[in-house]
């Protein structure tokens, strides 16, 4: 017998994740498409007008970030819920915070990591210099794993009802404002010359913050929705 | 000892006999209050030296925005201890909390934006305080609606009290970030009340309409803490005792 | 097996505004089963959301050998559960599915083995999607075989099996018992596991 270490339970849910993920490797291209339709729209709505693009381009990558984590974070637990075998990780010996952190980073890394790749292109197409995008990506670096860890909690809270979807929105978008700030705000000192480093240093401390914190209101918001 | 005292007080029976002998006294007090506060502040303040006679909706105004963020306190309080003690009256106190809470802040709202049509000439300004407010109504409406959500009321009150407790961390982080955003992206705005002092006539009607409300605010909890602890206890012997001595 | 004991005292349960059942008690040693019967509606998968943890009584207590289910973590340490859904990923395989339950608690058997005992053998890279719902129910019986769990807690385990496999699942939950586990389940079915096992509650 061989009790298994919670280095190994945490190895095993992200690699249960991944590979999911990688069966259903299809699906993985939504908040993609999701994200560059959601710049696209705002040229189209506001005019092409060079100037004026570059001026929000920031504040339209962050939000469209913001919208397409949200679109993907209603994955994180609900496939789990609905097959049962949410109750199977809660029932571990292990704590569940630190599963939850284990969900939380194959839910980032699926989710985030490839809006990086395609974030500079989009910066590019909204005109934005070079070094501005250097920034941008550092902000969603630091930003996007924070809005998967609140949206967690958010979604462990909606998981028993039916009709989730809007009333997650309503949970999660006013907790992402301070993210938003920090990160748009910093883009925007770098696109004007000014030093950004307040800016990522408020990110970073947010980001250890919510490392550390929320994975328990997701923990004990889970169990509660398993009653 | 502090624990038995929650205890006891916490027990429905107990509860709702000493809230009915509360609530007339209450009530008298918050008319003592609102008159006095309203007299205070309508009549014998006088007039600001810049703003005129627009700058009496602060009695109405700064209350209830300190309100606002004084229930949510108490609401995530609250919520915490019916999560860790498993009190029922903890739980109630709690989701009786947000609907007051959020009408305080709408009602905050709706004054910051009257005020701000003399003082700036337009109805919404994006100021620091008056957007923190917005975000505080939406936090809000995120508790309320995951209340009515879910169908047990048990589970939804500890889901309430699970997210109460999120934005109570939050609310300070979202504070200071969105003041930061304001100084940033506005320059210098006209702030409200970080005037170097305020006239003791001024402020002694200011505090005594923040205190009617306070009363109010523990008016309306205790009949909403009354209505909702009769729904939930569907087998109280107590409730059949209490019907016994009406007829 | 060391000897285990499950207890409840004066368990009580609101739902939705109705109570369901109160003062309820029992002991649960190691080596009995216990079924719990009761109409739809009556409790019974609430009374087992207690028993697993997830919900917490309205009043009441819960032992694991003696010592109060505070700490879920060392309780959980013992216990499995399978509900109406079998926790089983419908895109990996029946093999995938088994390595990912040992790799959160202690394995016992290998998977080959308990494949073997439910009668899957050969069907360890088949992607359960393909599997039939009886064949599911014994998947999710092997992940119990294959973990060390002394308390099992069953919700409605024979629905959608066949008279053979409720059968095998029969065979399987008397020989834990006899083995020192323990076993709590609710089923419609009449069950033909000897009564010198069994102990019955009637909500």
């Amino acid at each position: 017998m061989k009790q298994s270490s919670l280095f190994q339970a945490f190895g095993a849910v992200i690699k249960r994740d991944l590979l999911l993920a990688y069966r259903h490797r299809a699906e993985l291209i939504n908040p993609l498409a999701f994200f560059v339709m959601v710049i696209t729209l705002f040229p189209l709505a506001l005019g092409a007008e060079i100037a004026l693009l570059k001026r929000i381009a920031p504040a339209i990558i962050w939000v469209a970030a913001l919208l397409a984590s949200l679109m993907s974070i209603d994955n994180l637990f609900r496939a789990d819920y609905d097959d049962g075998s949410l109750e199977l990780m809660v029932m571990t010996p292990h704590s569940l915070s630190i599963l939850v952190l284990a969900k939380v980073t194959a839910h980032w890394f699926l989710s985030s990591v490839p809006l990086l790749f395609i974030a500079p292109l989009m910066g590019l197409m909204l005109h934005m210099d070079s070094n501005v995008i250097g920034i941008l990506l550092l902000t969603l670096l630091l930003g996007m794993p924070v809005l998967s860890l609140i949206g967690g909690i958010a979604v462990a809270l909606t998981l028993g009802l039916r009709k989730g979807g809007a009333l997650l929105a309503i949970l999660v978008l006013p907790l992402y404002v301070p993210i938003l700030i920090f990160a748009s705000g910093a883009v925007d000192a770098a696109m004007s010359g000014f030093p950004v480093s307040g800016h990522l240093s408020m990110m970073c401390a947010i980001l250890f913050l919510a490392i550390t914190l929320t994975p328990l209101p997701t923990a004990a918001a889970l169990k509660m929705s398993l009653s | 000892m502090f624990m038995r005292f929650i205890y006891k007080f916490s027990s429905p029976p107990y509860f709702y006999s000493i809230s009915g002998k509360m609530l007339p006294w209450l009530t008298a007090l918050f008319f003592l209050l609102l008159g006095y506060g309203l007299y205070g502040g309508l009549v014998t303040a006088p007039a600001d030296y810049q703003q005129g006679d627009s700058f009496r909706i602060i009695y109405v105004h700064v209350p209830a925005a300190w309100m606002s963020m004084f229930i949510y306190v108490v609401m995530a309080i609250s919520g915490g201890i019916g999560l860790v003690w498993r009190i029922k009256l903890a739980e109630i106190v709690s989701i009786s909390s947000a609907s007051i809470g959020a009408s305080f802040t709408f009602l905050a709202l709706v004054t910051g934006s009257l005020w701000g049509k003399p003082m700036w000439g337009a109805w919404w300004v994006w100021d620091a305080r008056l957007t923190s407010e917005l975000v505080l109504l939406f936090l809000y409406l995120g508790v309320i609606g995951l209340y009515n959500g879910i169908e047990d009321k048990r589970t939804a009150s500890r889901a309430v009290a699970i997210l109460a407790l999120v934005g109570v961390v939050n609310i300070p982080i979202i504070h200071y970030s969105v003041e930061w955003w304001n100084t940033l992206h506005q320059g210098a705005t006209v702030t409200k009340l970080d005037k170097p002092s305020i006239h003791i006539d001024m402020l002694i009607p200011l505090l005594v309409m923040a205190g009617a409300f306070k009363v109010y605010y523990a008016i309306a909890l205790l009949l909403r803490c009354r209505n909702e602890l009769l729904e939930r206890e569907p087998n109280g012997k107590w409730i059949d005792e209490l019907l016994e001595k009406v007829k | 097996m060391n000897a285990k004991k499950l207890k409840a005292c004066q368990l009580s349960c609101i739902r939705d505004e109705r109570l369901l059942f109160s003062e309820l008690n029992f002991t649960l040693m190691s080596g009995q089963v216990l079924l719990i019967e009761g109409a739809n509606g009556a409790g019974k998968t609430s009374l087992l959301r207690i028993l697993t943890g997830f919900r917490k009584p309205d009043s009441g207590d819960l032992f694991w050998n003696d010592e109060a289910i505070d700490d879920t973590q060392e309780f959980y340490q013992d216990t499995a559960y399978i509900g109406h859904n079998n926790g089983l990923k419908d895109t990996l395989t029946a093999e995938e599915n088994l390595r990912y339950a040992q790799a959160l608690a202690t394995t016992t058997l290998t998977i080959d083995d308990v494949m073997e005992q439910v009668g899957l053998n050969g069907y360890q890279e088949t992607l359960v999607r393909f599997m039939s719902a009886g064949q599911r129910r014994r998947l999710a019986l092997a992940r119990l075989l294959c973990t060390h769990k002394p308390l099992w807690i069953l919700d409605e385990p024979f629905t959608s099996l066949d008279r053979a496999s409720i059968k095998l699942f029969e065979k399987f939950i008397e020989t834990h018992a006899n083995q020192g586990g323990l076993v709590i389940m609710t089923s419609h079915h009449d069950t033909s596991i000897p009564h010198t096992l069994l102990q019955k509650i009637h909500l």
